[in-house]
């Protein structure tokens, strides 16, 4: 992994290790940043010590991302981004697993997309396991979840 | 205080290969426990978004640590039918598992040991005492390349932690009224509803439920083993999902999970800012187990603190107070020797011959 990789991420973490050590020592009242004064210190020490190993090239540990990984993940971190953050909540919980589902099998089974039966298996396994959910989540335990927009 | 301290610190030395990542990974994990209000002056600490307002939840953050970056891994591998691993579940007769065992008693003895020890420390789960004691039995093996790839040493070794340390986990909570756990809580709860204060007044007035305790502890041994045998062979079957499939289960019970505790939206956008977060970190070398057991441990370490200042501000000092006093000494020492030793073992395992590659993750 390049030293350019690591110094960036080392220094993402020494920043926002420096901010939580600025909001803790700034804001009042005092006592009640006494611990989190001591632990953003620590925070503050260990990540300006990584970030120095980092642009001095000594920081090894870790694979870093390389352009294939995210590429690979990132049609299915915008999925999960939009169901977890947006549509859980606007279209309800059963709604949107069911979409989430079924779209990142579609996006990641590695089964050809031209056999009619590949899409038929999807979206059996995607009821399936809807109906397991709603079977679990719903009647069993009883989880009051936010509206479905469908029912 | 200071043994949670140490808790964060031992720490340091797990799934990762730096110790500074190690211990920067537990001051991240302190940090989150501090968000929401001051338990003594109601001030409100790094609430940044209103989903913030009651602190980090223990369970939507655990599911959001583990779970996500899992998720993530499984998708970073794209839709390439080469990366589907099949695992194929063959029968391994119980004679088979009992004289593996007793081949491997270095590891079942340091799991044991790591197990028990873990147990005692309030808030520590079988989660962490499993880690360390495949980390400790893999610095101990001669077949150190193995682990990772099902050797059995790695197995024993943190499965005989995460049974050893149920015993002793109530060990706090009978003792000293500390619960170590959620589970603990509910049990103290339980105890306090009839009028039993854990401590010298559970022992001496209350025997019979502390026995009941006891015994329910061998009961539960004896029960696991019968459930354990009989589920395995099944459990070993998820390994056969489709990793498609498995990021797309996985994904929606953590909503659905991390949503649950307290039915807040707020949970779930914790679980998923730290499952990202966390992906990256891993990546950068950067391990979850420290950061969690920082976030488990923080409030106590917080809450002691913060008695200990008070109590010293109206006594001897705060320095004296921390710092002096053979128990303090002994509690620093450790937490001191525990760091010396974690940056004594990175040191030697990258002079030594079976130095790890870089890019190489411990666990």
């Amino acid at each position: 992994m390049s030293r350019l990789q690591h110094t960036i991420s080392a220094g993402l973490i020494a920043a926002v290790g420096l901010w939580v050590c600025w909001i803790s020592y700034t804001q009042e009242p005092a006592d009640a940043f006494l611990f989190p004064r001591m632990i953003s210190s620590a925070f503050v020490l260990f990540a300006l010590w990584t970030f120095g190993k980092a642009v001095l090239g000594m920081s090894k540990a870790g694979d870093g991302v390389s352009s294939k990984l995210i590429l690979n993940m990132l049609p299915g971190l915008l999925v999960m981004g939009i169901y977890l953050f947006i549509a859980a909540k606007s279209l309800g919980f059963y709604t949107a697993t069911a979409i989430c589902f079924f779209v990142l099998l579609s996006l990641y089974d590695p089964a050809p997309h031209r056999a009619a039966a590949t899409w038929v298996r999807r979206a059996i396994i995607t009821a399936g396991f809807t109906a397991v959910m709603y079977g679990l989540f719903k009647l069993l335990l009883k989880v009051y979840t936010p509206r479905e927009l469908f029912f | 205080f200071w043994l949670a301290i140490i808790g964060v610190t031992v720490i340091g030395s797990l799934g990762t290969n730096s110790v500074v990542k190690g211990l920067l990974s537990g001051c991240i994990g302190l940090w989150l426990a501090t968000i929401g209000f001051d338990d003594i002056l109601g001030a409100q600490r790094f609430i940044f978004h209103p989903a913030l307002g009651g602190g980090v939840n223990i369970i939507p953050a655990l599911i959001g640590l583990f779970a996500i970056p899992q998720v993530i891994t499984m998708l970073s591998k794209g839709r390439q039918s080469e990366d589907i691993e099949v695992i194929e579940v063959k029968r391994h007769p119980l004679g088979d598992a009992v004289r593996d065992l007793t081949r491997r008693t270095r590891s079942l003895g340091i799991g044991t040991a790591i197990g028990s020890v873990i147990g005692l420390i309030p808030g520590v789960g079988g989660q962490i005492a499993g880690l360390v004691a495949y980390d400790q039995s893999k610095k101990f093996s001669s077949e150190s390349e193995r682990f990772g790839t099902g050797h059995p040493e790695g197995i024993i070794a943190a499965e005989s932690a995460n049974n050893a340390m149920v015993g002793p986990s109530l060990v706090p909570l009978l003792t000293l009224s500390i619960p170590g756990s959620p589970t603990a809580a509910v049990l103290l709860g339980g105890l306090l509803i009839h009028g039993i204060f854990p401590g010298t007044d559970l022992f001496d007035n209350h025997p019979r439920v502390a026995w009941t305790f006891i015994n329910s502890m061998l009961i539960g041994q004896i029960l696991m083993l019968v459930f354990g045998l009989y589920i395995s062979g099944l459990a070993a079957r998820v390994a056969q999902v489709p990793q498609s499939v498995m990021a797309a289960i996985v994904l929606g019970l953590a909503l659905f999970g991390s949503y649950s505790v307290q039915s807040s939206m707020g949970d779930v956008y914790v679980m998923a800012c730290l499952g990202i977060a966390m992906y990256f970190l891993e990546r950068f070398g950067y391990s979850a187990a420290p950061l969690v057991l920082g976030l488990i441990l923080g409030p106590i370490a917080e809450a002691n603190f913060t008695q200990g200042a008070l109590i010293a501000d109206a006594t001897v000092g705060r320095f004296e107070y921390f710092f002096s006093g053979g128990l303090n000494i002994l509690l620093i020492v450790l937490g001191v020797a525990s760091v010396g030793y974690s940056v004594f073992s990175e040191i030697r395992s990258r002079r030594g011959p079976g130095a790890e590659p870089a890019g190489g993750a411990a666990t």
